[in-house]
C-alpha cells in the first residue's frame, strides 16, 4: 500500500510537501532493492539546487545510488540521524529515514509528480 | 627466467602465418624518412669483467648529497636515516610484495599500513588516515579533488607561500574539472594575509589550503587562517610538514578537514626526484570521501587481530564511478620506511627530532647574523628552512658555493614576494655546528667578494 500523503518521482524518491517545505526521502521500494544502507551522503543546509540535479548518494553493501532532487530549492535541513544511523533508510524509509528538505523555489513543480496510485502503477503491482 | 630469443625458424613461422615476407615487411607503413638506414651505431659486446669496470666508472662521476653538505630543501629534506630503515624494508618478506592482490593473505604487510595510519592519525589530530599516496604534491590535488567534488563547488584557494611545484602538480591534476584556481596573498612578513582570505574564501569556495611551515620556512598564523577560510563552508586543507608536527599545533587542532603532506624526511633517502610519500588524513564527516584504500583492524574467527583493507568500494567497487580519485595502490615500501623510522623515534624521540630541527636552523640564523649585505627578510618563527637576502643573485651565490662543498639552498625568485637574491636555506638536525659554520664561511666569502681558493 502507496501512502497517498505525498508524491513520487521516476528514481523512487517521495516528496511530501507542507507549506513552501518539502521533505524528501527514499521509497520503502528503493530502500529495499538497494539492500542493508551503510552510509547516506547528503548535501550542506543552505545550498541550492535545480530540480533534476544529484544532490546526494546513498551506498549499501552492494550498489550506490544517486540522490537527485526532484524539485528547486535550498536545502534548509538534513536528516542527521542518518550520519551515526544510516539503516533508519531500512528500517523506516518513509518516516523517521528522510533524507533533506528543501525550501523550494517554485511549488508548483511538486505537482508534476506522480501520486500514490501512478507510483503504484509503476512498480507494477 | 632464461633470455630465449626466437629462432630463425620460430620468426618465419611466424611471418607465414601472417603472410609477410620479412621482418622488414611489417615496418612498410613507415616512411623512410623515419626508418633506420642500416644497423645500429653500437660499440662491440663487452664482458660482464669490463661491463662491471665502465658501470663503475661512471658511476664515479656521480656527485651525490652523500659528497656534499646539503642545504637543499623545499619539500624534501637530507635527514638522518637510521639503518634499521635500510635493513627492514629491504627483508624480501617486505619488498618483494609490491601490492598484495590478495591483501588479507598479507598480514604482516596490512599491520605495517595499520601502524602507518596510526601514527599520522596521532600526528595530525585527524582521526582516519589512508595507506598512503603517491607524495605530497599528489595527496594536496587529490584533497583539492576530495573538495571540489564533494562540496559541488569549483573555487579553491592556494596560498602564494605555497610550495610552487606542489602547486603546479595540483594546477594538472584539477585541468578538466573547471575548477578556478585563486591565489591567496603574502603579507610583509611573508606569511598568508588572514583578512585578504577572509575575503576571498566566499561562499563559491570548496577549499582552502594553508601550507603550515609554508614554502619559505615561516610558520603561518593557522588559527587565523582556519577562521577566515571556513567562515563561508569551504574545506580547510593543511600541507604540513610532519617532521613540524611534533613541535607545531596539529591540523585537527585548528580546524584543518583534510590534512596531506610529504613524509619523505621519515627514513627516506633524497633520490633525483623520489620515490617519495604521501600521507592523507581527514576528519570523520570525510572517511568516505577518502581516496585510497583504507587498513582496519578487527579479530578473526579465533579472536586474535586481523587486519583487513576496508572502506575500498571507492576507486575499485560500487563506487568507482563516483570516485574523486583513481588512485588504487600505496606507497607500501616507503610507508614502511616511515613507519620504522617513527617506530624507533617513537614520541619523545620525535619531539627531539623537531626540537634539534630548530635549534640547528637558529643556530645557522645566528652565525649568519653578522655578515654584512646578508640579512633574513621574514623575521618571524621558521622551521626547517629559512629565507636569507644576499647582496647579489642567489643563483650567483648557489654555484659559489659548490667551491665549498656545499649545496647551498634553492633559489626563490618568483615565490610570493621574494626577489633574485633570495634563497631558500633548509637546516635538518643532520647539520653539525662544523657544517653551518662553512655555510657562514662561503658566505662571507660570496657577500665580501673575496677571491676564494679552496
Amino acid at each position: 500500500m502507496i501512502p497517498d500523503d505525498r508524491k513520487y518521482t521516476q528514481e523512487h524518491e517521495w516528496v511530501q510537501v507542507e507549506g513552501d517545505i518539502a521533505t524528501i526521502g527514499v521509497t520503502d521500494h528503493a530502500a529495499s532493492e538497494l539492500g542493508d544502507i551503510v552510509y547516506v551522503d547528503l548535501p550542506d543546509t543552505g545550498s541550492e539546487f535545480s530540480a533534476g540535479d544529484s544532490v546526494g548518494s546513498i551506498e549499501s553493501v552492494k550498489a550506490v545510488a544517486d540522490l537527485y532532487l526532484p524539485i528547486s530549492g535550498e536545502v534548509v535541513e538534513i536528516n542527521e540521524g542518518l550520519d551515526g544511523d544510516p539503516g533508519l533508510v531500512n528500517s523506516s524509509p518513509m518516516d523517521d529515514g528522510w533524507m533533506i528538505k528543501v525550501r523550494m523555489t517554485d511549488s508548483s513543480e511538486a505537482d508534476g509528480l506522480m501520486d500514490a496510485a501512478a507510483y503504484e502503477e509503476l512498480l507494477g503491482n | 627466467m632464461p633470455y630465449v630469443p626466437h629462432t630463425p625458424e620460430d620468426v618465419r613461422a611466424m611471418l607465414d602465418v601472417i603472410g609477410a615476407a620479412s621482418v622488414d615487411d611489417l615496418f612498410a607503413g613507415l616512411p623512410e624518412a623515419v626508418r633506420l638506414d642500416g644497423e645500429l651505431d653500437l660499440p662491440p659486446g663487452l664482458t660482464e669483467e669490463e661491463v662491471r669496470q665502465f658501470m663503475g666508472d661512471l658511476a664515479a662521476e656521480n656527485v651525490t648529497q652523500a659528497d656534499l653538505v646539503s642545504f637543499l630543501g623545499g619539500g624534501v629534506y637530507d635527514s638522518i636515516i637510521p639503518a634499521a630503515c635500510d635493513a627492514i624494508s629491504s627483508r624480501s618478506e617486505f619488498l618483494t610484495a609490491y601490492t598484495p592482490y590478495q591483501a588479507e593473505v598479507s598480514q604482516g604487510t596490512l599491520q605495517v599500513i595499520y601502524e602507518w595510519q596510526t601514527f599520522l592519525t596521532r600526528l595530525t589530530g585527524l582521526p582516519v588516515a589512508n595507506a598512503s599516496m603517491y607524495d605530497g604534491a599528489t595527496a594536496l590535488g587529490e584533497a583539492l579533488l576530495l573538495a571540489v567534488v564533494s562540496k559541488r563547488k569549483n573555487k579553491v584557494i592556494l596560498p602564494a607561500t605555497m610550495n610552487p611545484r606542489w602547486r603546479r602538480v595540483a594546477r594538472t591534476m584539477l585541468q578538466g574539472f573547471d575548477v578556478t584556481i585563486v591565489e591567496a596573498p603574502a603579507n610583509a612578513d611573508g606569511v598568508t594575509d588572514a583578512a585578504a582570505l577572509a575575503d576571498l574564501a566566499d561562499k563559491d569556495t570548496a577549499a582552502v589550503v594553508v601550507q603550515n611551515p609554508n614554502y619559505l620556512g615561516l610558520v603561518e598564523p593557522v588559527q587565523a587562517l582556519s577562521d577566515a577560510g571556513k567562515a563561508n563552508g569551504a574545506l580547510l586543507i593543511a600541507a604540513v610538514n610532519p617532521v613540524s608536527l611534533s613541535l607545531l599545533k596539529s591540523p585537527g587542532e585548528y580546524g584543518a578537514d583534510i590534512a596531506v603532506g610529504e613524509a619523505q624526511p621519515f627514513g627516506i633517502s633524497c633520490c633525483a626526484g623520489g620515490p617519495l610519500l604521501g600521507f592523507f588524513t581527514v576528519s570523520d564527516k570525510l572517511t568516505r570521501k577518502i581516496p585510497g584504500r583504507v587498513v582496519g583492524r578487527t579479530v578473526d574467527r579465533n579472536g586474535a587481530d586481523a587486519y583487513v583493507l576496508t572502506l575500498q568500494t571507492r576507486e575499485q567497487h560500487i563506487r568507482r564511478e563516483k570516485a574523486t580519485s583513481n588512485i588504487c595502490s600505496n606507497q607500501g615500501l616507503n610507508a614502511l620506511r616511515a613507519t620504522v623510522y617513527l617506530s624507533m623515534l617513537g614520541g619523545t624521540g620525535l619531539q627531539e627530532l623537531g626540537e634539534a630541527n630548530h635549534l640547528r636552523l637558529e643556530a645557522l640564523r645566528s652565525e649568519i647574523a653578522d655578515i654584512e649585505g646578508v640579512s633574513v627578510p621574514f623575521s618571524g618563527p621558521a622551521f626547517n628552512e629559512l629565507v636569507i637576502r644576499l647582496p647579489r643573485p642567489a643563483t650567483e651565490f648557489r654555484d659559489f658555493a659548490r667551491q665549498f662543498g656545499l649545496l647551498a639552498g634553492i633559489p626563490l625568485e618568483g615565490v610570493a614576494d621574494c626577489t633574485e637574491n633570495d634563497l631558500l636555506v633548509a637546516v635538518t638536525e643532520k647539520r653539525t655546528a662544523d657544517d653551518i659554520e662553512l655555510f657562514a664561511e662561503a658566505l662571507d666569502a660570496f657577500a665580501t667578494g673575496e677571491e676564494v681558493d679552496v
